[in-house]
């Protein structure tokens, strides 16, 4: 009988972060939780995962209790009770059928808005003051910059001056990210080798670059400051390294920055220039 | 059957005969289905050590990054001097879940329990077609060896993959410098697992359809054997396309087929590829197999957690029927979930939806399966003995395991803990707090019936409480460094500012992993020293209801001395109608006294 109370016992105080050696290196403080969000959208992500948290918490705590206390009054070296022999009931079944269907479908169609937010739909762009709509491409919101993921780094690109992209004044960085607070901003990620997944803890944004495809990602961030991507995809060896830097900055400091790198470029390829003739 | 017993005739044999052929014969090219069983059992009893071990691998390296790691270290890749390079590090990553998923988990359930229990527990003298059963024991060793030469002769050339092999990394050479040969042995080798597999689920199959006992209906058939049923036909099915896929990368490979590679790629100055093709498609293919691979790593399980379950409680499973459903609805929904696995893969963002509506709702039988546990331990007399202790743990891992499943099924959550320790939490749950610990259970309850003999029980508690113990203490915090975005698979996950902190927790978890292979010291010891010195038993030691009991323990050939006829359906502990507390299912109607 002792083994299975001793079992329960850790396992019930792994379930709570009870454990004996709490305190000191091996305590779980607040910081395991999920990581500081800065982004609009992972409220909503952040709220579901506490909420399913707390259902399949509820559910755990009870099949547990009911698991051990069964264990315990059903002993049988104790309990002189003849057992029920009983094959089944078909009410029960119905009841532990049902229940567990309708609580998993709400959670399932209870975030489909917020999938369909973060995943399908793509921010448009505000309407001029005349009011005019172009192609559909001119609807939507068009991308800030250009991720592209390749073995072991993040190629950053701006469109420059001249808001185009594939044209002689891009601007050209790596693992070096920077975008303006409080503004819904969209990128377009791709891959020049393998998979990678561009991956912000902080915004709770993950998406795997595809060879061959192109994909636009967009949110919004609340907060200056900056902040890791990860790859989340093994890329090879160097996976573990392909790290970059986000930065959020305020307007003006967003585009004083990006001005700097436009001129430090512009200077390099002059030099450059006057160095081959 | 004739007036002589099996088993008397096949000891005559067995002494008259005695030599070199015989012995070949009998114990190695056998075509007895128990003794191919036994072969899967201890090829793959070696393979879990192995998995282990390369485990404890990948844990070192968490907790003490690029340290070298002391006694393992030199042993299992003295190549690299102990000390764990990056490229080595994904070799060991992919080498661990290869070992575990193809040499352990599927062959240990399908080829080891499926193998030994089908004809015993349905009446049979053996399987439908011995000798492809002996073939599909021995397809597994150009298995062992292809991938087992790939990394142990050269560990440094290994498949670095993952165990997922997501192309173009695995199908152009230059994107993986290190693994070279690796990759293609590793898809030739899982090439002959899955032609092992396929082999073994027509048998079963026909097995389990044909070679019934009279008065064995379908609805008198133990849970186990519907697992294995439901599994068999799972495999049949899904394992055609794994097989496709894996050629077509492997002619990605080896002739620059392009089947998964876009146009003009080209990858650290390979080659520009033929292409036309698209890295999504591998990943369709592979996970319409490997997400019914994940039941056909389960439900065998949970068909012999009911079996103990049901005898340690004397009392009938609940819901014996509502079990078969479950088992049939979750073979059924497993086919229509895979996208699950790929929410942000790039994959159209509305398929994420209907995946994910029908991955919710596959979590529904499995929750019935586990109040049926419970209602089947409720008014019950429970006897705690060593597979009775597993088989329950099974069941509250399961919970743990099933119930994290939830947050990676809801597409919004899976956008941050995808790829994260989350996923590699849960699947250790449901694998090894689940699978594991089933096997467990089952190695002590069958293992009388195997060898004639018990095992330990004192020491089989020990095994038992310190593996409850160190697993949750290894695979718990996974949930927590999950929750943190703690991705999988990197080398140094330190490298990351954000991830710093969680380096105390990593030793802790390493710890309990040491722990946890250690403590398996105590089982393998219990086996093999019971296998010889056990205490002797008869046939039927745990009082169980099933036909492999009314068998002689160890069964001759032809397993049976006398011809079953049932009369009843596996579960009928404390009738009302006997004075035992069992009623055999081949025990004609009783009168009482
Ligand atoms: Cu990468
Ligand atoms: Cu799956």
């Amino acid at each position: 009988m002792l083994v299975p109370i001793l079992g329960v016992w850790v396992f019930v105080s792994a379930a709570f972060n009870w454990w004996p050696f709490s305190g000191g290196a091996l305590a779980f403080p607040g910081e395991h939780w999920l990581p500081h969000d800065i982004s609009v959208h992972g409220v909503v992500i952040d709220g579901l995962y506490y909420f399913i948290l707390a259902v399949t918490g509820a559910i755990f705590i009870a099949t547990t209790v009911a698991m051990f206390w069964f264990l315990l009054r059903y002993d049988g070296r104790q309990n002189a009770t003849p057992v029920k022999f009983i094959h089944g009931s078909h009410t029960l079944e119905v009841i532990w059928s049902v229940l567990p269907a309708v609580t998993l479908l709400f959670i399932a169609i209870f975030q489909m808005n917020a999938w369909s937010d973060v995943k399908i739909q793509r921010p448009l762009q505000s309407v001029g003051p005349d009011g005019e709509q172009g192609t559909l491409d001119d609807v939507f919101l068009p991308p800030l910059l250009e991720v592209t993921g390749r073995q072991f780094e993040w190629k950053i690109r701006y469109p420059g001056e001249d808001q185009e992209f594939d044209t002689p004044d891009d601007i050209h960085l790596v693992n070096d990210l920077h975008i303006p607070v409080d503004e819904e901003i969209v990128i377009a990620i791709k891959s020049d080798d393998v998979l990678h997944s561009f991956f912000l803890p902080n915004v709770r944004l993950k998406q795997d670059v595809v060879p061959g495809m192109k994909q636009y990602i967009w949110f919004e961030a609340t907060e200056t400051g900056t902040f890791d991507i990860v790859c989340a995809e093994l890329c090879g060896w160097g996976h573990y390294k392909m790290k970059g830097r986000l930065t959020v900055e305020s307007r003006e400091d967003f585009e004083r920055w990006l001005g700097q790198k436009y001129k430090a470029q512009e200077t390099n390829q002059l030099s450059l220039e006057l160095a081959e003739r | 059957m004739s007036t002589t017993t099996a088993g008397a005739h096949a000891h005559a044999h067995g002494h008259a005969e005695a030599g070199v052929g015989d012995f070949i014969s009998t114990y190695v090219f056998s075509r007895d289905h128990k003794i191919i069983g036994m072969q899967f059992l201890f090829s793959t009893l070696l393979w879990f050590m192995v998995g282990g071990l390369l485990a404890l691998g990948i844990r070192w390296q968490l907790a003490w990054p690029w340290s070298g790691m002391p006694v393992i270290g030199p042993m299992l890749f003295s190549g690299e001097g102990g000390q764990i390079s990056p490229e080595f590090y994904t070799m060991l990553f992919t080498m661990h879940a290869t070992v575990m998923i193809f040499f352990v988990i599927i062959p240990i359930l399908a080829g080891a329990f499926g193998n030994y229990l089908i004809p015993l527990m349905i009446g049979a003298e053996d399987m439908a077609f011995p000798t492809l059963n002996m073939l599909s024991y021995w397809f597994m060793w150009p298995a062992f060896l292809l991938i087992g030469s790939s990394f142990f002769i050269s560990p440094s050339n290994g498949a670095g993959g993952g165990w997922t092999s997501y192309p173009p990394l695995s199908s152009i050479p230059e994107a993986a410098p290190g693994s070279g040969s690796g990759q293609t042995l590793w898809l030739l080798g899982v090439t002959f697992v899955g032609i092992s597999s396929m082999m073994g689920s027509i048998n079963y199959m026909t097995t389990i359809i044909q070679m019934r006992a009279p008065g064995m209906t379908m609805f008198r058939l133990p849970l186990t054997i519907w697992g294995i049923f439901i599994t068999a036909l799972l495999q049949a099915f899904a394992l055609p396309v794994l097989t496709a896929a894996g050629l077509m990368l492997l002619l990605d490979r080896v002739v620059g087929t392009g089947f998964f590679i876009p146009e003009m790629l080209v990858v650290n100055n390979s080659l520009p590829a033929s292409g036309g093709g698209q890295p999504l498609l591998w990943q369709h293919l592979f996970w319409f197999y490997s997400h019914p691979a994940v039941y056909i790593m389960i439900l065998p399980a949970m068909g012999m957690v009911s079996e103990i379950i049901a005898c340690f409680s004397r009392k009938p499973i609940f819901g014996y029927r509502p079990m078969i459903f479950s088992i049939a609805g979750i073979a059924g929904l497993g086919f229509i979930v895979w996208g699950h696995h790929m929410f942000v893969s790039g994959m159209n963002p509305y398929l994420g939806m209907t995946f994910m509506t029908a991955t919710m709702l596959i979590a529904l039988p499995s929750a019935v399966k586990v109040f049926n546990w419970l209602g089947t331990i409720w008014r019950g007399k429970i006897q705690f003995t060593t597979p009775m202790l597993f088989a329950l743990s099974f069941v509250s891992m399961f919970i743990i395991g099933g119930l994290s499943g939830i947050f990676m099924a809801a597409t919004t959550v899976d956008i941050f803990i995808h790829d994260t320790y989350f996923i590699v939490a849960h699947f250790h749950y449901v694998l090894f707090g689940g699978t594991a610990m089933a096997v467990f259970g089952a190695i002590y309850f069958w293992f009388p019936k195997m060898f004639g003999r018990m095992m330990n029980e004192t020491l089989g508690k020990i095994h038992f409480f310190f593996t409850f113990l160190f697993l949750n203490g290894t695979f718990y915090p996974m949930h927590v460094l999950g929750a943190v975005g703690f991705p999988r698979r990197l080398a140094d996950p330190y490298h990351y500012e954000t991830f710093r902190h969680l380096m105390p927790v990593n030793q802790f978890m390493t710890l309990c992993a040491i722990g946890m292979v250690t403590v398996q010291v105590v089982f393998a010891a219990n086996f093999l020293f019971s296998i010889f010195s056990g205490r002797k038993v008869g046939r039927n030691p745990w009082g169980a209801n099933s036909l492999e009991w009314t068998a002689p323990s160890p069964p001759g050939h032809g397993n049976f001395d006398f011809q079953p006829v049932v009369y009843r359906g596996p579960y009928e502990y404390s009738s009302p109608e006997v004075d035992a507390d069992y009623y055999p299912q081949n025990q004609p109607l009783a009168q009482k006294t």
